[in-house]
């Protein structure tokens, strides 16, 4: 399904070692046009590190990492922004690159913090300034989305929406997604491609593949399995497999 | 007009505060203000290498400083000291070695004063031209790596991300750093240099909710603080430097009643 010119980012057995310790060892996987990848996977166990790898972060590191993109959307997971620059929510939007107004107005606008654009960043709530983020990596309609827990900090009902909201935005600029977050149950509906973490790829495929892996349920336990599974008996639809991933 | 000392020193002064406002704000914001009073104290090392081989101090004080920068960034690799360590390791030192090599060059007579706190007097016809021309270089370099330094020093990761190359900005932002140190050596002094580059900026932060203010601000600054401490220097006789600075301090504590009223305002 995939061909090569839908490729945005193929990482091939890539890992970092730091301290004569594997971060993360041996990660494969691929984002494509219009498709939601997440990566999934305790604490510690190089999520974060692995979308980093993809981004070029890292000088050094193990493996292949081809890049066909350089629009790209950015939500670290951490940000800390030091109070001796004063920085408003207009001056961060074009951090990098020149965006006309409507565009940015646009932006926060589907984040629902239009209304926050003269604010102080160091005034903003958590879950505002999470908000912000987002906006702010969707604003340039980016080819590659990386979102690392893009939603940690928003309200519940804020959640849902901004999950759609990320839906959306994969649908209508057709830009890949690689989306890292903890929350199974929402993640899942949303997702093309799952790629359970361990400091290895325990298992990766179609949401529904990977349910049912052994593996994943030995990290995550039975009841994880089974939010997934009550999510496939919503869904209206079936995940076709990718057909590059390796099957029970 | 170029021919009265305090009219070169106005010209001199006002083109340095122009520089010094701008890249002050980086000093700032990227925490380097002990970073960039290490390249300053090295430049005593660069004005006796200048005297003794009869080379264009400036262009000497640059070479030294550059080298001071990239030795740091050795040390900082190869050994297990902390940053401000190093700094301060390399800081005395070019300054001691620099005052000992001019206990040695007895066949030249030096003001270590002016050298250490800038004079009113040394500014020259040529050293307005290095001043204007070299200001306007570093200022033009700056709006170039201007995106991806500012980006870089709100959150390294995200402009590398974003394909910004923000070690390529932060390498040739210490050599601009180092070239502001060169020009305005004369007028400021050794000593003093860094005071110029963030006494106005820390009054501009007080003043501004944005950077483009800030560095609005820290330019108005250090134009003032220049206006107003070359002419008590000239009413009072005192160096021009100290004077200088001395007019940022008045004007940053100044700064401060604006942060009160700001937050009564709020209440």
């Amino acid at each position: 399904m995939s061909t090569e010119n839908n490729i945005l980012v193929r990482l091939k057995d890539a890992g970092i070692k730091q301290n004569d310790k594997w971060l993360v060892k041996g990660v494969s996987l691929e984002i494509n046009k219009g498709k939601i990848v997440t990566l999934i996977g305790p604490n510690g166990s190089g999520k974060s590190t692995t979308a980093k790898i993809a981004l070029g972060i890292y000088k050094e590191f193990d493996g292949i990492v081809e890049k066909f993109t350089n629009k790209i959307g950015y939500v670290p997971q951490k940000i800390s922004i030091d109070w001796t620059l004063p920085l408003r929510v207009a001056d961060f939007m074009i951090l990098t690159d020149n965006l006309a107004s409507r565009d940015i107005n646009e932006a926060l606008k589907l984040t629902g913090v239009d209304h926050l654009i003269d604010k102080s960043l160091g005034n903003l709530s958590g879950g505002e300034f999470q908000r912000v983020l987002l906006a702010r990596a969707i604003s340039r309609k980016p080819d590659l989305l990386v979102l690392d827990e893009p939603v940690q900090g928003v309200d519940f009902s804020g959640e849902i929406a901004l999950y759609q909201l990320i839906k959306k935005i994969s649908e209508k600029l057709n830009c890949g997604i690689l989306l890292i977050s903890h929350d199974l149950h929402t993640v899942m509906s949303a997702t093309d491609h799952v790629v359970c973490l361990n400091g290895h790829v325990c298992c990766s495929g179609s949401p529904i593949d990977v349910a049912k892996d052994k593996e994943y349920k030995a990290l995550f336990g039975e009841q994880a399995s089974q939010t997934l599974s009550i999510y496939e008996h919503k869904h209206d639809h079936i995940h076709p497999n990718d057909g590059d991933i390796k099957k029970d | 007009m170029l021919d009265d000392f305090f009219i070169r020193a106005l010209v001199a002064g006002i083109g340095i505060a122009f520089v010094a406002g701008p890249l002050g704000c980086f000093v700032v914001w990227r925490r380097l203000s002990y970073f960039g009073d290490t390249l300053a104290h090295s430049a005593l090392l660069g004005v006796t290498i200048a005297y003794s081989l009869e080379f264009n101090i400036a262009a000497s004080i640059f070479l030294i400083s550059s080298v001071i920068a990239l030795i740091l960034i050795q040390l900082q690799k190869k050994t297990n000291l902390p940053s401000d360590a190093l700094l301060g390791l390399l800081a005395h030192s070019s300054l001691a070695v620099g005052l000992v090599v001019i206990g040695f060059l007895t066949f030249i007579r030096f003001d270590i004063m002016g050298l250490l706190f800038g004079d009113i007097l040394a500014v020259s016809k040529k050293d307005l031209v290095t001043i204007w021309v070299g200001g306007s270089l570093i200022l033009l370099v700056l709006k170039l790596i201007w995106r991806p330094l500012f980006a870089s020093t709100v959150n390294y990761e995200l402009a590398q991300a974003e394909g910004l190359k923000p070690d390529r900005a932060k390498a040739v932002f210490t050599i601009l750093l180092a070239a502001i140190i060169a020009i305005s050596i004369k007028l400021v002094g050794v000593l003093l240099i860094t005071g110029m580059l963030i006494i106005p900026t820390a009054m501009a932060r007080n003043l501004s909710d944005n950077p483009q203010k800030m560095v609005f601000f820290s330019i108005i600054g250090g134009l003032l603080s220049v206006l107003i401490g070359l002419f008590s220097s000239l009413e009072f006789n005192t160096p021009s430097g100290p004077s200088i600075i001395t007019a940022a301090l008045i004007l940053f504590i100044l700064s401060l009643f604006k942060i009160k009223q700001s937050i009564k305002l709020k209440n």
